[in-house]
């Protein structure tokens, strides 16, 4: 079974006082080793709600998601999950900072370290290691924030709106650099975003989310003729624009 | 710096030395109204356009202090106040600290508690002064009581409001590596509000002396409060004046310390 991750019949419902909201509803994909996904939809449709419940830090109401053929409860260790914003830690050299994730699992040997200098070494922020957060262009800072999520070994990436802060140019750049490190460390990763250009760009397959009760609507393989398939490359594709109309008519956009 | 120096345009060496000069004045222009103020004080008192025996005089504020570290009495009064303040102060921080972290681990007890921690912030603290006296008897622990209660509750609500304020997603993120609760407070929600948690300490310097003060007013011995009260009610206006005079030095010092304890604290971020 090459299905890494594996999602059934899912659902979800928030309670609060003024009633309930159906934030997921039925929603069915599988994912292959070494895919990237990408979830766009309206907002409020229970994207990031997804994310938590594949990273086992919220229970579905409904259906079940199995990461490596396991059935997923409680904070699954195969997953990393990155956020909009990069949470380093202002108080913590980046070099503690991507070590933080091996020192709350206590996995902090020697081998771990010697893992995460490599990183540090290969991605070109060894130099930058006992230097502070503030010390860093927001570029840098995303990076060492996906050095942290992959210093844990997870197969799988979360990503939550993972460029949404970024100025447009460092975003395309930080598109590019995240990308690359993602499929040079073999790794599945599911990113929610609303850019819909970006979504064409990094993805092997868009998910096209649905309104509140959050499903599939649809989904988008892509397949684009460009030499490398790198993010910035992706944009020149004669396909490009093609994904884009489609997308951009299925998510059904009114103001 | 040296570097730089060889570097700089005559415009920002212009730019500099305004910056420089401008310090200079703001520095004298401060000293020079002190001076004044004194001189002014002291020349009306020694003209007797103001009566010295109610507004006192600098000269005879000075020879009160001189003759009160003759008696050898001086340290002593300050001593007492200083350490009532200062175990006033730690106990109330930690204290403080410590409700808040045991309010903020459980929501249940935080939502219970709220409504006393409001009544017991908006209650004048002074009035409990009678009590903590019938409880503790006429001694330093009824002042250290009467400054802990200045400075409880304010420390709970600033410390507990600081850690509620910590981002909801770097707490998802530490749940995300697999973190207890316990680690996720060590290592984000505790070093995240440690500028909340200095700011209460600047205030808790204030509020201990408030507190001190105040509870020497109502029951002392010894401490600068007592020769204030004492001093009033002899009429001595150049003993009130000299204790106050001791007293915002002291509270100054103090203040700076914290300030000074925040900078090692605070070297590496």
């Amino acid at each position: 079974m090459s299905d890494i991750v594996a999602v059934h019949n899912l659902g979800m419902k928030y309670h609060s006082l003024n009633g309930e909201i159906d934030a997921l509803k039925n929603v069915n994909f599988t994912v292959k080793k070494g895919e990237f996904i990408c979830i766009v939809g309206p907002s409020g449709c229970g994207k990031s709600t997804l994310l938590s419940l594949l990273a086992g830090l919220l229970k579905p109401t409904e259906g079940e998601v199995y990461i490596k053929g396991k059935k997923v409860s409680g904070a699954s260790l195969d997953v990393g999950y990155m956020f909009q914003k990069d949470h380093l830690f202002e108080w913590r050299t980046i070099h503690r900072n991507v070590l933080i994730g091996p020192e709350i699992r206590r996995t902090l040997t020697d081998e771990t370290k010697e893992y995460v200098l490599n990183l540090l070494k290969t991605y070109g922020l060894y130099e930058f290691k006992d230097k502070y957060p503030s010390q860093l262009s927001g570029g840098m800072r995303q990076r060492a924030a996906l050095i942290r999520t992959i210093a844990t070994k997870p197969d799988i990436l979360l990503l939550d709106e993972a460029f949404s802060a970024l100025d447009y140019q460092t975003r395309l750049a930080v598109n590019d650099d995240i990308y690359s490190i993602i499929k040079k460390e073999n790794k599945t990763a599911i990113l929610v975003t609303h850019d819909i250009a970006e979504s064409i760009s990094m993805a092997d397959r868009v998910f096209v989310f649905s309104k509140r009760p959050g499903t599939i609507k649809n989904i988008y393989e892509i397949k684009l003729s460009c030499p490398q398939r790198t993010p910035l490359c992706s944009r020149d594709a004669p396909e490009f624009r093609y994904y884009f109309n489609k997308i951009w008519k299925e998510l059904d956009v009114h103001v | 710096m040296s570097d730089m120096d060889k570097n700089i345009s005559p415009e920002h060496k212009l730019f500099l030395l305004k910056v420089k000069r401008q310090k200079i004045a703001v520095n004298t222009a401060r000293i020079a109204i002190l001076v004044a103020l004194i001189i002014l004080w002291e020349v009306l008192a020694q003209f007797r356009m103001i009566d010295s025996f109610i507004t006192s005089s600098p000269s005879r504020i000075v020879r009160t202090l001189v003759n009160l570290y003759r008696e050898g009495t001086l340290f002593r009064h300050i001593l007492v106040t200083c350490s009532e303040t200062v175990i006033g102060f730690l106990l109330g921080t930690l204290l403080g600290t410590l409700i808040a972290v045991i309010l903020w681990s459980s929501s249940f007890l935080a939502r219970v508690f709220e409504p006393y921690l409001v009544v017991l912030n908006s209650l004048p603290k002074v009035a409990l002064g009678p009590i903590f006296i019938v409880w503790a008897g006429a001694g330093p622990v009824s002042i250290i009581m009467m400054a802990l209660a200045i400075s409880l509750i304010v420390t709970i609500m600033e410390v507990l409001n600081g850690f509620l304020g910590v981002d909801r997603d770097k707490i998802k993120l530490m749940e995300a590596f697999g973190a207890n609760r316990f680690q996720t407070f060590a290592k984000v929600v505790l070093p995240s509000t440690r500028p909340v948690i200095m700011n209460a300490l600047k205030i808790n310097v204030g509020l201990s002396w408030v507190g001190v003060i105040m509870g020497e007013f109502l029951v002392s011995k010894a401490g600068i409060g007592y020769l204030i009260v004492y001093g009033g009610q002899v009429f001595k206006l150049d003993l009130v004046m000299a204790s106050v005079i001791i007293l915002g030095i002291a509270a100054t010092l103090m203040y700076h310390g914290v300030l000074f304890l925040e900078r090692i604290l605070f070297r590496n971020s």
